[in-house]
């Protein structure tokens, strides 16, 4: 293998018969270069399924009241259920093991205004673990946070647009708006991958919005996140046992399949990540159709090259080239040249793959990428391949007696 | 074997020993008879010519001189040599210590200098690449071609082409020369001029064996061996025609 003269006799032999030498290693850049690119896209396709479907965090639980539809201890059906304050509370105290964040939710919609202009948004009276379950992205100044709950101080986290239709290119922070008919100081303005829709919303303190609808404590829904290590499973048992207990807390039916809605993504997580994997299989299995197509390519040209060379073989021969040094010679060699064109291919594909970023994100390709490791074992293979597909023939040609070699023509 | 040597009558050393050589090749059902039993002894420094029509075995005989092929039954022994149960590998070492081919076609490889096709079997000796191109060139020098060392076969005449092919059987020093209608694609000049190297070779101690089906060719050697049918009708020494007379 480190045999300088062999060396030297093979790159002397890939010197002088360039167009093979061209051919065999276009082959395999080739192959790798598109392995690289489609793998890449497929990532790409991935990429952008993954935002579209995984906006809020992974992890979310909502819970939503509803009606009744069976009559229970006494309680009539048709009943509406409400949320108060004190169940965020019990489910701090009973559901610790499973919580991470927590935050109630009250929906109203506004006409609000800045100075001349104003427009209708919703507003969304929440506590500071909001942030979370939501995945809001803060662009400037902060989000509500545990003081505003306490003091009921009248602040609001504006979205994107809200600050873009209202505040044009003022800057926001620290201006009042009003909200209905009362004053909120703006003091934070974020982003939602969630869409247009999430940065068209406002926040403000919860108890702030009880306070203005007359010192009420009701809440629309609640929202939490579980803790990610408990995995599917947990989110699962999680789920059962928060509707156990409200429905013995609000005295409804056990039976009732209404009353009380969760919606839990762990169940939607985990299609989506079906559907993930699902593509994850159709971008493998088209890399692994072009390395298979690769290998045949590389295949054909080292057959042919063979064949080509049966009569070089057979004079070798001749001249006391033992069939160990004939096959060890086509080996390296074209070992030699699908490891340096194999990392050609793959130097390029990545370059290529780099360059698209995002200009393919109209047709739903971000970022296309390929990890390291898979190229690395792509290239290898093809490498392995091309050995194989060259000791076959190089064996049968060794074998050849020369008398046999030297008569082909 | 070595009885052999010491019962010979003179005190010339032999080459190669044939014994009861056959050879049969498998046609489908039938098989084909080339060579029925040839017996003959060729001492060193002999240069034989082997004649015979085509069909009458003389190139299946040089291609088992040549362990290019492999006899069915019969001894072979080759200076000393018992040449049998031969695989390749073994095949391939001794056709680089004890032999030198020269073919028709001349099979120099095509996309190697003269220089690197005469280095070549020294090469697969293992001769250390400074000490191989130097020792090819001077093989080159004596073959008279010295200054076409850098230039590739499709650069020289067919005659040069030859000259190649044998400083390169030549340059492993093998013990015998094998040359198979080393003038058959050559004009009658240039045919000569190669026999003239030969006849040189050969006046250098070297054994030859030249298949040919040239008469005069065939003169140009010491001995020949007629062969028809898969057996040799005639084996007789001759009066050498020094090609260089012709020249």
């Amino acid at each position: 293998m480190f045999n300088r003269d062999r060396w030297r006799e093979i790159f002397e032999t890939i010197s002088k018969n360039k167009l093979r030498t061209f051919l065999s290693g276009f082959t395999v850049a080739l192959g790798i270069f598109i392995f690289i690119i489609l793998f890449g896209l497929g990532n790409g396709l991935k990429n952008t399924f993954q935002e579209f479907f995984l906006d809020d965090a992974g992890n979310a639980i909502f819970l939503y009241p509803g009606k009744t539809s069976k009559p229970y201890k006494g309680y009539k059906a048709n009943r509406r259920i409400e949320f108060k304050n004190e169940d965020l509370k019990d489910i701090e105290e009973n559901f610790s093991f499973f919580l991470e964040y927590l935050s109630p939710r009250i929906d109203r919609s506004a006409s609000t205004s800045y100075k001349n202009e104003s427009n209708s948004y919703s507003t969304r009276a929440i506590s500071p673990g909001h942030q979370y379950v939501e995945k809001t992205i803060l662009m400037k100044g902060r989000y509500i946070n545990q003081s505003d709950i306490n003091e009921k101080k009248k602040t609001a986290v504006i979205g994107r647009l809200v600050a873009k239709d209202l505040f044009k290119t003022e800057s926001p922070i620290g201006k009042y708006i009003n909200i209905g008919s009362t004053a909120f100081k703006v003091v934070g303005v974020f982003q939602d991958d969630g869409g247009d829709r999430e940065e068209r919303n406002i926040y403000i303190p919860f108890t702030t919005r009880q306070l203005i609808e007359k010192g009420n404590d009701k809440l629309n829904q609640i929202v939490m996140t579980y803790r990610k290590e408990l995995g599917h499973a947990g989110a699962m048992a999680f789920e059962t046992a928060l509707k156990k207990y409200f429905k013995e807390k609000k005295s409804i039916d056990p039976t009732d399949p209404n009353g009380i809605y969760i919606a839990n993504p762990a169940d939607d997580l985990k299609q989506s990540q079906q559907f993930a994997i699902v593509l994850q299989y159709i971008v493998s299995f088209v890399g692994l159709g072009t390395l298979i197509a690769g290998i045949i390519g590389i295949s054909n040209i080292m057959v042919f090259v063979v064949k080509e060379r049966t009569k070089e073989l057979g004079i070798r021969k001749a001249l006391g080239a033992t069939p160990k040094s004939v096959i060890q010679m086509i080996l390296q060699e074209s070992v030699f040249i699908t490891t340096i064109s194999g990392y050609v291919g793959l130097f390029f594909g990545v370059i290529v793959l780099e360059n698209i970023g995002l200009k393919l994100e109209d047709y739903f390709i971000k970022n296309p990428y390929i990890d390291l490791g898979t190229s690395i074992a792509a290239t290898i293979t093809l490498i392995v391949f091309g050995g194989i597909a060259g000791y076959i023939p190089a064996k049968r040609a060794s074998s050849i007696k020369p008398i046999v070699a030297l008569r082909d023509e | 074997m070595k009885k052999g040597l010491s019962l010979r009558p003179n005190n010339k050393v032999s080459m190669i020993q044939i014994k009861n050589l056959h050879k049969s090749y498998k046609m489908g059902a039938s098989s084909l008879h080339v060579l029925k039993g040839i017996n003959f002894n060729i001492e060193e420094g002999e240069l034989v010519a082997i004649m015979g029509s085509s069909g009458s075995g003389k190139s299946t005989l040089l291609n088992i001189l040549g362990m290019l092929d492999i006899a069915d039954e019969g001894d072979y022994i080759l200076d000393n040599v018992p040449i049998k149960n031969l695989n390749e590998t073994k095949a391939a070492k001794y056709r680089n210590k004890f032999l030198g081919f020269v073919f028709q076609s001349f099979n120099l490889i095509n996309y190697k200098s003269a220089l690197e096709n005469v280095s070549l079997p020294l090469y697969y000796q293992g001769v250390k690449r400074k000490e191989r191109q130097e020792s090819a060139l001077d093989y080159l020098d004596r073959v008279g071609l010295k200054d076409w060392a850098t230039h590739l076969p499709s650069e020289l005449s067919g005659g040069q082409k030859q000259r190649v092919a044998i400083a390169r059987a030549m340059a492993s020093k093998p013990k015998v020369l094998l040359a198979d209608e080393p003038t058959g694609a050559l004009d009658t000049t240039t045919s000569y001029e190669v026999m003239d190297l030969i006849q040189k070779i050969n006046e250098e101690g070297k054994t030859i064996l030249v298949v040919t089906h040239e008469p005069d060719i065939a003169q140009m050697c010491k001995r020949i061996v007629k062969l028809k049918d898969g057996v040799i009708i005639e084996d007789k020494k001759v009066k050498q025609v020094l090609a260089s007379s012709y020249v």
